[in-house]
């Protein structure tokens, strides 16, 4: 019933550890001007801006969008605002889309940033608070025990968060946006490197990146006219469960499993992993793309581990399904961005326009974002063809 | 376009100061009464939940995560969440259901400013490099906005101080209100400035409390049998940030959402309008043309009491309220975000069956 929607313009910037030339406003403009480039467009051809980033209390500016308008070319336009934790830069993508799927609006701007060197996110994510304990612990000491779970449940080898991490770093080293660029990254410096949160060693951990990601989405009939090919969204969802819930299963949550079967009921998807040709999905810590492939439904619960030691994901191993080409979150990590990224790289591959870390031939793609302690997912299926 | 419908709103009494209650205290009974007068069980009966809070208000991040503990989403729940007040969840909402995505949402906002020093604390969403730091209240800027119209010879003193004891008098019928009584426009005058020219009784109380509402398409809402109000049009605007780029005794973007959501398109019984202070609510009144045909703020608004991120939600319930209560047929919800009245969004809403 909804409205046909799809992707004709993307914009990032280079992610790096501080972008001292640039102030928040800088940020999300140049990658807004560089969507706007890519779809051949001027600032009046959009009718809304949805704007999503992670915690306000990461850079300490309360509601930022009330700021942002002005680079942002929102003034006598709808300007939303979204924040549902790491998720984010997804919802913001899904809330965008919806502006338009829903026949409100014909082309929507949707910006996700975070400028991480202007901020503490460690100290943001543990102050102190009334009537609850202090969990003194950034989003690496809270998964690692989860992680060491899965790796009882699944007696799964202990490299495979080395090789995870390997494989991202190459596929990032193809991508001249990432912010780590490895190309001569090794198992062995992996395992050499020093331990954070047992089991995470520090090059298994996404760095802390600024940066931002815009994508403009058209309806059908604008779609139709653009001077790229577009990339139809062919099913979008999201899914909540509750943080304190004795029952959760946080190995393999219910929340990913219900978001994904959504998606991939709505793109006419019965088996992920041989339907779709490529998947962003998020992997701040190399264990988790394990843990996805499982919860995700790519590989049976047990085994995702085997499809990455089977080089399975690799893109440059000729992997049957390559899980983010880009180089994921492993390789660049503005945190409210970072679900966007995703996204947008789901659609630049089912674009034909992913350059280096092009998957050959890539029509149906899996852009996936998860957040807090992993009960907020939102995930979407971009295709080449329309629906 | 599918017809969406108020079915159910429900909000705490607004209070200056909720005690040790936290958020999800606040939430949740919001929300057993709102299921129970849309006759559903919890969150898991409709297809979608939206919220808006502000973790600068509650002093930490994620400060919705929660708020969805209060949900019981088990099994897992379509859910998302907005930074902004709880009226633009409502339009997150709307657009899902539209898109076919769902038939039925609950959204709800809250907030507990007590804790904190609000004004202080909002002088943070100012641009972050040039404003911020100096550290300007959200009160000091209203000011410099009433003075603006009072030096053009827009409004008086009086006609602020006339404001504040309509708002007063109408929250006497108001159960929720925070300030409510018979204080006439001399009172009010005889009041010493708080930040020149406004009074205390000009600027909002600090409170605490939360709301919330489930709307469906009309359809579900005739299924459902509930008395409902349709929303007719919404829609909302932004306009720059720097402040000496707008007219700020004006509301051009107020008057431009309520121009799309197609406010003129009838009689307009009632207005609700989100006026923190009282120059505000004749700036609105002006700005959308408002005469004696409507009756502004008959809940007495949020000078009677103004639960941020809710405030702009509870003026729809209001006004919902209104039509199925049969006191009004036709009205429009006002809601704003921002210094000065810089983002703004109407909701135009329409007498439904039942109702």
């Amino acid at each position: 019933m909804a409205n046909l929607a799809a992707v004709v313009g993307i914009g990032q910037t280079k992610y790096t550890t501080k972008r001292t030339d640039v102030s928040i406003a800088g940020l999300v403009r140049e990658a807004a001007v560089n969507a706007l480039k890519d779809a051949d467009l001027g600032w009046d051809d959009i009718d809304a801006v949805i704007i999503g980033k992670a915690p306000d209390m990461f850079e300490g500016v309360i509601m930022p969008e009330i700021y942002l308008t002005d680079a942002l070319g929102c003034n006598g336009k709808p300007m939303l605002r979204v924040h549902t934790a790491g998720s984010v830069g997804g919802s913001t993508a899904l809330v965008a889309a919806s502006h338009v799927q829903s026949g409100t609006f014909k082309r929507v701007l949707t910006v996700a940033f975070e400028k991480q060197s202007e901020s503490n996110a460690m100290w943001a994510l543990s102050n102190p608070q009334p009537f609850s304990t202090h969990l003194n612990a950034g989003a690496g000491g809270y998964f690692a025990p989860i992680i060491r779970e899965y790796m009882r449940r699944s007696n799964a080898p202990y490299d495979v968060g080395i090789k995870v991490a390997v494989k991202d770093r190459l596929h990032g080293a193809r991508n001249p946006l990432a912010h780590l660029q490895k190309p001569d990254i090794t198992m062995k410096e992996v395992e050499e490197s020093f331990m954070l949160w047992d089991p995470i060693r520090f090059l298994e951990s996404c760095p802390s990146s600024d940066g931002a990601c815009a994508m403009i989405i058209a309806n059908e009939e604008l779609a139709e006219q653009a001077p790229k090919s577009p990339a139809w969204i062919r099913g979008g969802a999201m899914r909540s469960e509750p943080t304190m819930f004795a029952g959760r299963d946080e190995v393999n949550p219910q929340a990913g499993r219900d978001c994904a079967a959504d998606v991939f009921q709505q793109a006419g998807i019965t088996d992920p992993r041989k339907e779709l040709d490529v998947a962003e999905v998020y992997v701040p810590f190399s264990w988790y793309e394990p843990m996805w492939l499982e919860n995700l439904g790519f590989a049976p619960v047990g085994e995702g581990w085997k499809l990455t030691m089977d080089g399975a994901t690799s893109l440059i191993d000729g992997g049957d399904i390559p899980w983010n080409p880009s180089g994921g979150v492993l390789s660049s990590n503005p945190i409210g961005a970072s679900g966007m990224i995703r996204f947008a790289e789901a659609a630049r591959q089912v674009r034909g326009d992913a350059g280096d870390h092009q998957v050959a031939g890539a029509k149906l793609a899996l852009g996936h974002a998860y957040g807090g302690g992993a009960q907020f997912f939102s995930m979407w299926v971009v295709g080449s063809e329309k629906p | 376009m599918r017809d969406i419908a108020i079915c159910a709103y429900q909000q705490t009494d607004i209070v200056s100061d909720a005690g040790a209650q936290n958020e999800v205290e606040l939430i949740m009974p919001v929300l057993g009464r709102t299921f129970a007068q849309a006759g559903i069980n919890n969150a898991q009966d409709v297809d979608f939940v939206c919220s808006g809070s502000c973790d600068y208000l509650q002093g930490a991040a994620f400060a919705f995560v929660l708020g969805v503990d209060a949900l019981g989403a088990v099994p897992p729940i379509k859910e998302s969440h907005v930074e902004m007040d709880a009226a633009w969840a409502l339009y997150e909402a709307i657009l899902k259901i539209r898109m076919g995505h769902a038939n039925s949402a609950l959204v709800y906002g809250f907030g507990k400013s007590s804790p904190g020093e609000l004004p202080i604390v909002l002088s943070q969403q100012l641009d972050p490099y040039y404003l911020a730091p100096l550290w300007v209240d959200s009160i000091s800027l209203a000011a410099l906005q009433a003075r603006l119209m009072l030096e053009q010879g827009l409004i008086t003193e009086r006609d602020m101080a006339e404001v504040v004891s309509r708002s007063r008098r109408n929250a006497r019928n108001n159960p929720h209100a925070q300030l409510k009584g018979d204080i006439s426009p001399e009172d009010v005058l005889a009041e010493e400035t708080y930040v020149s020219p406004l009074r205390k009784s000009d600027c909002c109380p600090v409170s605490d409390g939360a709301c919330a509402m489930i709307i469906a398409t009309v359809d579900q809402a005739q299924a459902w049998g509930l008395p409902y109000a349709v929303i007719s049009g919404i829609d909302h605007c932004i306009e720059t940030h720097n402040l000496g780029m707008r007219d700020l005794t004006d509301s051009v973007s107020t008057r431009m959402a309520a121009n799309h959501a197609g406010m003129n398109a009838g009689k307009v019984d009632v207005a609700e309008l989100y006026a923190p202070f009282s120059h505000q609510e004749l700036i609105l009144t002006r700005a959308l043309g408002l005469d004696a045909e409507t009756q502004v703020n008959p809940s007495g608004g949020v000078l009677a009491g103004n639960l941020m991120m809710a405030s702009g939600l509870s003026r729809i319930g209001e006004v919902f309220n209104r039509i199925v209560n049969g006191e009004a047929q036709r009205g429009i919800a006002h809601a704003t975000s921002g210094p000065c009245l810089q983002h703004n969004l109407v909701a135009v809403l329409e007498k439904g069956e039942n109702a």
